[in-house]
């Protein structure tokens, strides 16, 4: 142990404790900005410096490792002042627009001019002006905001290993984007919106499309439906200053029926449908010699990964379109045959935790019924915009049902929200359809939590069912670097693109992190335990679908509809935009 | 072997060989075979001599005559008059400055009285591409007395005993570098050569890679003994084509003696040594921007600690030392550490190599003990300030030293002693201003060289620099007030004790040091709108006509 003083007080701490850890345990907060719980130490805005007795400079809080005896000043007169002009300097080339910013009340750089206390920029205002990057669908990116601290680096390179974001130029031009400034689209960027996670101002956000969604609220010759995505009810409630992981299911139904929905349905529901798809086509490549392993096909932000980085594998996909595009498929001709409505009036709107199904239903092939299978996709945060502009008071609403019938739904489906939920609704059915007996415990814990990579041996009737679940692109790429060297015999591997699955997704609220992913994980599975219905198969609406419309899970409609095809894209040198080699 | 009568020494290294090309030898080699004499006398393509002002040099042996200025038309002269009849050519022999009369032989030059030459020893005198001239004057003597009768631990206590301070500009001892890197238990280890010389007026590791690149060789194959690596790394600006030829050229040549490769001299040894480029980046002299860029990423400083001794090159314990400091390392193993602690000062044993350049009369490369004055430098081996002019202000250490002024000429010349009087020893840049700079110029453009090469990634520097160089920008343009003379006194501040990287810390310096001594002349600028040198456009100077006129 080593024992240090820090602004006078005594402080025992382990050895390769930073100044910061230390100093909080004597209660004191030195301000951060670079810092983040979830990332690598990075020093780069030094913000947090402190005087150590005997170094020539100030030294860093988060980077610094404390020695014994050390003696730490972190409010000298001296440090003070160094601060504030270190975010002085950041604030003088920082556009001034914070009450119009997307991240305004939410933004890192304006919370710490605050605890600074900084009242006047003291040097000459010189906005570095880059142009925007308009280029995604799904993302938006303003370089100008950009403070070069690092973290979306971090994130697209350590944690999502996807490696499109890199500081440019040198010096006072230094900014963060694409080589050589390009646009997301002009690069093998997955739109996971991992970034927007790390960026402490407002220089990634999502494509906003509220007021495409107002326009067409507004517009009574439109029957506007909307589908919820499983993590959305586990996260909307930190819009509107509930705790992290609160359930809030039936709050956000009623609030989307009060902002002018017509119908509000889950897609919840498609995941259930998703589960008789997609796990029928497991058990068909396993009967028939199929190409194994079979990778989920949910997650928008792993296919475009996969295609630009392994697109040698994309045989290996499940044809499955993501549930997201299920329901907009049968959005526009099982639902508007049953509730007799022109589908060319229907307009679907998705509430998605994700930014790279705002790209997925772009797609030029999401149009199986003749119609863009979804319309809009909006964020979770996009949601709360719209709900706080409306007035609407959350907490004071009612909890209300889902409408009939693409509104039922099983647990199962709830835990698509989840890394490792996709293939835990997956074994359970599989299990009691291969059997035929009922599961003697419906909780797959070796698929639960937040490890990396989890690998299980399930015994369905004989079959050594071998599984395993990834989550982040990071851990995908172990994924796949395994299989192509041939060391894992999985038959069948989910993969999210995101840390923690949906519930961690690009459009979920700020912040989301390690911690505010568990609490939303642990939402998850206490939905999945509320539910009556906790199996995919046991959904009637589910039952419904097939025997009215569908026939069976990989019927002739289930593959127009329900299935679809992939892109390979290249890694380097070519927009990898919709469609487009 | 073949013995000569004479030799006729011809300087290679880039400053002279920019002024007279190759042309020098060839009009030799001609005018030599002319009179019959080839057999005679030989001419030899050297590294650099050091009075590069007055070159191109050439030297003639035995008599060490001291030719300077020498074009091709002169060769013939020297040919028929020194090498034929015995008659030294009197209009070309070196003029000492203050004297009209001639020095004939260059020891007798006031150039090379102050100076001692340990790192210097074989520049411009034996010809770099030839190993087994430098084997010939006790090359690789070291090496092989290291690896045969020292045990690593040996070396590394020689070394630390001498008390050899890094020559790259912080004077971190070196001996305790390869005590940590010889600690370390993790494989493999690395030695690397910091070659990425940029401070600008800084060229005396060209110089020395140019004169004598197997010093450095022997250096970094004993280093590697010493702390138990047996890869070496010379990361070089690419710009030094000149060295990097002779380098690559000793490199071969060691390997093919077996002085490089496996099993040195039979000790089971194996060090090898490969040349990295760099690509200009000032920054990548800094020793873990080094790292990332000879491991083909961003040039940018890391996080320290941890330090290179424990995580280095690829996240391996290294040892990564300057030219210079490598370069006395053979000395050292040969002639031990008392000898070496004979030279210099208590604190700071040991020679310093500097590039003396600006308002000077000799400038060029020298090489003095450790201690010298400043004033020592620049009247007695400089020969001063040329054109009558006054001494206004000496640059030590490059952009990110300090500003010496007259008042600080006679502070000894060492690591303690001028970072005590504010400034810094550097890597050896000495750039002599006079009286006819503008103090706001000279601060201005320091400022636009770090706005140039802040690499960008810590707040502080990639910000603070250029908000610097607008304020001076300011100045020079009459438009600076008072506030912003506050305002760059903040920024000197701020940079000094806030950024990742010495780059940073070091960038304020030229600021802080100028504002010291001349804030008058800053003021000046902001109150009379005038430049009191008549430097800066656009201002008048502030002085009468007749005086400005000068």
């Amino acid at each position: 142990m080593v024992t240090l003083t820090i602004d006078g007080q005594k402080v025992t701490v382990q050895p390769g404790t930073t100044i910061l850890e230390a100093a909080k345990k004597v209660g004191l907060s030195i301000p951060v900005l670079c810092h983040h719980p979830d990332q690598e130490v990075k020093a780069v805005c030094r913000v947090c410096v402190v005087e150590v007795k005997g170094s020539r400079t100030f030294q860093a809080a988060c980077s610094f490792p404390v020695a014994e005896g050390m003696e730490v000043r972190t409010n000298t007169p001296a440090v003070r002042e160094a601060r504030k002009a270190v975010v002085e300097l950041m604030l003088a080339t920082h556009p001034d627009d914070c009450l119009q910013c997307e991240r305004n009340l939410r933004c890192e750089l304006q919370a710490l001019a605050e605890q600074l206390g900084i009242r006047e920029v003291r040097f000459e205002r010189r906005v570095k002006e880059i142009p925007e990057d308009h280029s995604s669908p799904s993302l938006f990116r303003d370089p100008s905001k950009c403070i070069a601290c690092r973290r979306c680096v971090y994130t697209c390179n350590q944690v999502q290993g996807v490696g499109i974001l890199h500081p440019v130029n040198r010096g006072w031009e230094t900014y963060v984007a694409p080589a050589w400034g390009r646009g997301l689209m002009e690069v093998a960027c997955a739109l996971c919106g991992q970034c927007i996670h790390a960026c402490p101002v407002g220089a990634i956000s999502e494509r906003d499309q509220v007021e495409e969604v107002w326009a067409v609220l507004a517009d009574p010759k439109k029957h506007v439906v909307v589908q919820t995505a499983p993590a959305t009810r586990v996260a909307l409630g930190e819009e509107v200053g509930l705790p992290s992981g609160a359930i809030v299911t039936g709050k956000m139904v009623a609030a989307l029926r009060r902002l002018g929905f017509d119908r509000v349905f889950d897609t919840d529901f498609t995941a259930d449908l998703t589960i008789m798809e997609e796990g029928h086509e497991l058990l068909h490549r396993l009967k028939t010699g199929g190409v194994l392993p079979m990778f989920t096909s949910c997650s928008p932000g792993w296919i475009k990964y996969i295609e630009h980085f392994y697109p040698e594998y994309l045989p290996n996909l499940s044809t499955c379109k993501s549930p997201q595009q299920m329901f907009g498929a049968l959005a526009k001709t099982y639902y508007a045959e049953k509730a007799g409505i022109d589908p060319a009036d229907i307009y679907v709107v998705s509430i998605m935790p994700c930014t790279a199904k705002k790209f997925e239903a772009m797609r030029p092939e999401m149009n199986s019924s003749g119609h863009r299978d979804v319309d809009v996709v909006l964020t979770t945060r996009e949601l709360g915009r719209m709900i706080r502009e409306a007035g609407i008071q959350f907490e004071n609403l009612p909890n209300e049902d889902y409408d009939d019938p693409l509104g039922i739904s099983t647990g199962a489906a709830v835990i698509f929200g989840a890394t490792g939920g996709v293939m835990e609704a997956a074994l359970r059915t599989a299990y009691e359809v291969v059997t035929g007996r009922e599961l003697p415990g419906l909780d797959f814990e070796p698929v639960r939590g937040l490890q990396g990579i989890k690998e299980a041996e399930v015994d369905v009737d004989g079959i050594r069912l071998k599984v395993a679940v990834g989550h982040g692109l990071g851990n995908a790429h172990q994924i796949m670097e395994r299989v192509k060297k041939g060391d894992a015999s999985w038959h069948f591997v989910e993969i999210m693109c995101c840390p923690g699955g949906c519930i961690g997704g690009g459009g979920q609220p700020i912040p989301t992190n390690t911690a505010v992913r568990l609490e939303r994980i642990k939402g998850i599975y206490q939905a999945d335990k509320d539910l009556p219905m906790r199996k995919s198969h046991d959904n009637p609406a589910v039952h419904q679908i097939y025997r009215e419309f569908l026939n069976e899970p990989l019927g002739h409609r289930s593959h127009e509809l329900l299935h679809t095809h992939y892109t390979p894209r290249r890694r380097y040198g070519v927009p990898g935009g919709a469609g487009e080699n | 072997m073949q013995f000569h009568r004479a030799h006729v020494l011809v300087c290679h290294g880039t400053n002279c060989s920019l002024k007279a090309p190759q042309s020098i030898v060839d009009a030799f080699r001609g005018a030599l075979k002319e009179h019959g004499l080839e057999q005679e006398v030989r001419v030899v393509e050297t590294g650099c001599f050091g009075l590069c002002e007055q070159g191109p040099t050439v030297v003639v042996y035995p008599e060490g005559a001291l030719y300077c200025r020498v074009t091709p038309g002169d060769v013939a002269d020297i040919v028929a008059q020194h090498l034929l009849k015995g008659r030294m050519v009197e209009r070309l022999l070196y003029r000492e400055p203050a004297l009209v009369k001639t020095v004939q032989t260059f020891p007798e030059a006031q150039y090379f009285q102050k100076q001692v030459r340990v790192v210097l020893r074989n520049c411009g005198l034996i010809d770099p591409e030839s190993i087994e001239e430098y084997i010939a004057r006790g090359g690789y003597l070291s090496l092989g007395k290291a690896l045969t009768t020292m045990q690593p631990a040996e070396v590394v206590k020689v070394v630390s005993d001498s008390g050899l301070r890094g020559r790259g500009g912080a004077g971190f001892p070196t001996g305790l570098k390869w005590r940590f890197a010889a600690r370390a238990e993790r494989q493999p280890k690395y030695v690397v050569c910091n070659a990425d010389e940029g401070e600008p007026g800084t060229f005396k590791d060209r110089l020395i890679l140019e004169g004598d690149p197997h010093a450095v060789l022997e250096a970094m194959a004993i280093c590697g003994y010493a702390v138990g690596a047996s890869r070496g790394f010379i990361y070089i600006r690419g710009e030094y084509k000149l060295s990097i030829a002779m380098l690559e050229t000793a490199i071969k040549r060691a390997r093919e003696i077996g002085l490089l490769g496996a099993n040195i001299l039979g000790t089971g040894f194996d060090f090898d040594v490969e040349i990295r480029l760099g690509s200009g980046a000032y920054v990548c002299g800094e020793e873990t921007a080094l790292f990332e860029s000879l491991e083909g990423g961003r040039g940018e400083p890391r996080i320290k600690p941890p330090y290179p001794t424990d995580r280095g090159l690829w996240g391996q314990p290294t040892v990564i030392n300057n030219v210079e400091t490598l370069a006395n390392i053979p000395h050292i193993i040969e002639k031990g550490a008392e000898w070496f602690r004979g030279l210099g000062t208590p604190s700071t044993p040991g020679t310093k190599v500097f590039t003396l350049c600006g308002d000077i009369v000799n400038g060029g490369l020298i090489e003095v003990p450790m201690g010298i004055t400043l004033r020592e430098v620049i009247y007695d081996i400089g020969g001063g300030i040329p054109g009558g002019r006054q001494f206004k202000l000496a640059q030590t250490g490059g952009t990110s030293g300090g500003c010496v002024t007259e008042e600080l000429l006679d502070v000894p010349m060492d690591y303690d002693s001028m970072a005590k009087a504010g400034t810094a020893l550097g890597s050896g840049a000495l750039l002599i201003m006079d009286d006819s700079h503008c103090i706001v110029d000279i601060a201005k453009s320091f400022a636009r060289f770090f706005v140039h090469e802040s690499c960008g990634k810590c707040v502080p520097c990639r910000e603070g620099t250029k908000r610097i160089y607008d304020i001076v920008d300011g100045f020079s343009r009459g438009r600076g007030t008072a506030r912003d003379l506050e305002l760059l006194e903040l920024l000197a501040r701020t940079l000094y004790m806030t950024p990742l990287c010495p780059l940073g810390q070091t960038a304020p310096l030229p600021i802080m040091t100028t504002l010291k001594y001349f804030r008058d002349e800053y003021e000046a600028h902001m109150q009379g709108q005038a430049c009191p040198a008549g430097v800066c456009p656009g201002l008048g100077s502030g002085l009468t006509k007749e005086v400005g006129a000068w």
